[in-house]
């Protein structure tokens, strides 16, 4: 490596950034290092990041079977997945309309969309449970997912990355002969796959760590998100088995820190939306 | 053979009317290039015509059948776009293959992983594959077969969207100002293509673009738009020689043609300097304004005598084969250009006194709503027998 790589400004630049990566890092590096302590090494005054007895294999064996977990990932990934295919396949059409075709209600529905992203699900929460109460739908795959199954985020999004698209690359689309559907599936979707995929990180990202929704409308284990499910393992072992409850949440969090290792190059791309480039 | 009919196509956007009752005519396999300025509503009307947009009003007859009301996939018409619209997904063969996918193929044919087990959809496919690189061999574009259009030049990307627009063998074969995304050289050699292709698929062709250059030099005929208007339509001889409209005259020609306002006199005799015409329309009133015309190659360039109108060079533009020399004429203060030959020009320098003449055959005579009055030139002595018609 030459010396000038490392000029004065790039060192305080590259010291900054670490030392903020730090900061994040720490709360999950302390959850690591608490995963593997013995209960009383977690109750000792003194503060050590490495645990004094190696405990990960007892405390992963408690989180193992404590609470069902296998349940809780499958569960989690069920409901992020209908979520996310759901919200795709209603959002995409619905985006095109409005960015590429030319009708009455457009402006309207801009405006709803609009107010639709100012309305948090807290505010709906309430009459949407009494709903799902009526119908008998607490405690299903329906009340976890249904109510998200709408995204106006993933509609604006869409609509955002779709108006950029060139005019003519649909006019020669609908001149070869495609129907409005054929234009969507053999020409937007190829072409929106950056944007597809920022959306699929912010959902997925959302659902899976989403403890609000589920904590409403679930009650029984058998539909636990994995958030939930931590919540149940904390309140059954009292709130003192912290060795434990940390290894659970790794298990939690391992899926998504997984597949952002592995596709972290597609994740930045995703969020900067590059975009589309003839 | 095809043929393709527009008549009376109106257009407005939020009140501003684009289109100002359009008709036109294709006779089968002629090329006709559709030229004006930008605004004039020419792409509107190419858009229409495609199905990509609709009409207020007015009918498009292709081969015979009412369509102003098909949709565009059904109306059999392929189109090349400014930008080329080249899928970016797709490679040159995929592109190539896409409106013949969608056309031979049932619904069922293309369902990805099902459809090769459909009846018939093997040979289908096979045949599409062999027209693909038949079309690319024709048009010299097999080695790109594999490339997608992020990896092609400018000139490869238009001969891509050309084979697809031609591979499905359309009734109207329509463009967008193919030609304007690329370089000068590039663009010269690739008029002289598009007219062989179009000879070889022998399709009526309308063509759309804003250089009078591509337009006369490409087409059978010219339509000249201005204003949402169709002002002329006509060989490209006859536009340039015997322009119908003042907008007509201004918009064709390099360097523009030269124009000077006069009135009618005596007898429906207009007078340019010494020059004389007379106007077929002898009724019209003396005094009533016209406009007259000159094309720059007909104004003579002299340095002494007494003959034509006084004038002082302003500038001079030296292109080689001719020079082009803008003077102001002394009278009006109007500035008037002529093209002569490097011989006639030689020595010419701005603010030289020099006299300007053109003789009556080539003065065109425009009435104040623009529209040409026919005239002929005026002999001394047959002053009778000069108005011709």
């Amino acid at each position: 490596m030459s010396p000038n790589v490392f000029t004065f400004g790039r060192v305080v630049r590259l010291s900054i950034l670490s030392l903020g990566a730090l900061v994040f890092l720490a709360p999950y590096i302390f959850m690591i290092s608490t995963a593997g302590k013995a209960q009383s090494d977690i109750f000792t005054s003194s503060l050590n990041l490495i645990p004094q007895h190696w405990f990960y294999a007892e405390n992963f064996a408690k989180a193992w079977s404590r609470v069902h977990m296998p349940t809780l990932l499958f569960n989690g990934v069920m409901v992020c997945l209908m979520i996310l295919v759901i919200q795709v396949v209603i959002a995409i059409p619905c985006a095109y309309a409005m960015a590429k075709l030319k009708f009455r209600a457009a402006k309207v529905m801009m405006v709803l969309v609009m107010l639709g992203l100012l309305v948090p699900i807290h505010a709906t929460a309430l009459p949407l449970y009494v709903a799902f109460d009526r119908v008998g739908a607490l405690n299903s795959y329906m009340a976890l997912v249904a109510p998200f199954s709408i995204s106006v985020f993933g509609i604006f999004l869409f609509l955002q990355f779709f108006r950029a698209m060139p005019d003519d690359l649909i006019h020669a689309a609908r001149l070869d002969g495609m129907s409005e559907i054929g234009v969507i599936a053999r020409v937007i979707v190829p072409n929106a796959w950056p944007a597809i995929t920022a959306f699929s990180i912010f959902s997925v990202v959302a659902h899976w760590n989403d403890l609000y929704w589920p904590l409403i409308v679930v009650s029984n284990q058998a539909y636990a998100t994995p958030p939930l499910g931590l919540l149940y393992f904390r309140a059954a072992e009292a709130g003192d088995d912290y060795g434990a409850l940390m290894a659970a949440t790794l298990i939690i969090t391992s899926p998504l820190v997984g597949a952002f290792l592995l596709a972290q190059k597609r994740f930045v791309e995703g969020i900067t939306m590059t975009g589309l480039k003839g | 053979m095809t043929t393709l009919s527009l008549s009376n196509i109106e257009k407005s956007f939020g009140g501003n009317q684009i289109l100002k009752g359009v008709s036109l005519d294709a006779q089968p396999g002629e090329f006709i290039a559709l030229v004006g300025p930008s605004g004039c509503g020419k792409s509107t009307l190419l858009r229409i015509l495609a199905g990509l947009d609709s009409a207020d009003s007015g009918e498009i007859v292709i081969d015979g059948r009412e369509v102003s009301r098909t949709q565009a996939a059904d109306r059999n018409v392929a189109m090349v776009f400014q930008s080329y619209a080249l899928y970016p997904h797709l490679t040159a063969a995929q592109n190539i293959a896409v409106p013949l996918v969608m056309r031979r193929l049932t619904r069922t044919q293309r369902i990805p992983f099902v459809a090769p087990l459909m009846p018939g959809q093997r040979q289908a496919v096979a045949d599409i594959h062999r027209d693909v690189r038949e079309m690319a061999a024709s048009l010299k574009i097999d080695h790109l077969l594999d490339r997608k259009p992020g990896q092609m030049s400018g000139g490869q990307r238009q001969r891509v969207a050309l084979a697809r627009a031609m591979v499905r063998r359309p009734a109207v074969f329509l463009m967008d100002e193919p030609l304007s995304n690329l370089d000068a050289n590039l663009r010269v050699h690739a008029r002289g293509e598009i007219v062989e292709l179009h000879r070889r698929a022998g399709v009526p062709t309308v063509y759309v673009t804003h250089d009078q250059a591509e337009a006369l030099s490409m087409a059978d005929r010219v339509a000249v738009m201005i204003g949402g208007s169709l002002l002329q339509l006509a060989p490209p001889q006859v536009i340039y020689d015997d322009p119908q409209h003042i907008e007509v005259a201004k918009f064709v020609g390099q360097p523009r043609i030269n124009l000077v306002a006069s009135h009618v006199g005596e007898n429906g005799i207009v007078t340019l300097g010494t020059e004389r015409c007379v106007l077929a329309d002898r009724s019209l009133a003396g005094d009533t304004p016209v406009t007259l015309g000159v094309r720059s190659e007909f104004v003579k360039v002299s340095r002494s005598g007494e003959a034509g109108l006084p004038a002082h060079v302003e500038r001079v533009e030296f292109l080689g084969s001719e020079i082009i020399v803008y003077s102001k004429l002394d009278a009006i203060g109007e500035i008037m250009i002529a093209k002569v030959s490097p011989a006639e020009g030689a020595g010419l320098a701005a603010g030289m006194p020099i006299r300007l003449s053109a003789s009556a055959e080539h003065i065109f005579v425009f009435g104040a709503d623009g529209v040409r009055l026919p005239s002929a030139p005026l002999v001394e002595n047959t002053v009778r027998e000069a108005a011709h018609g």
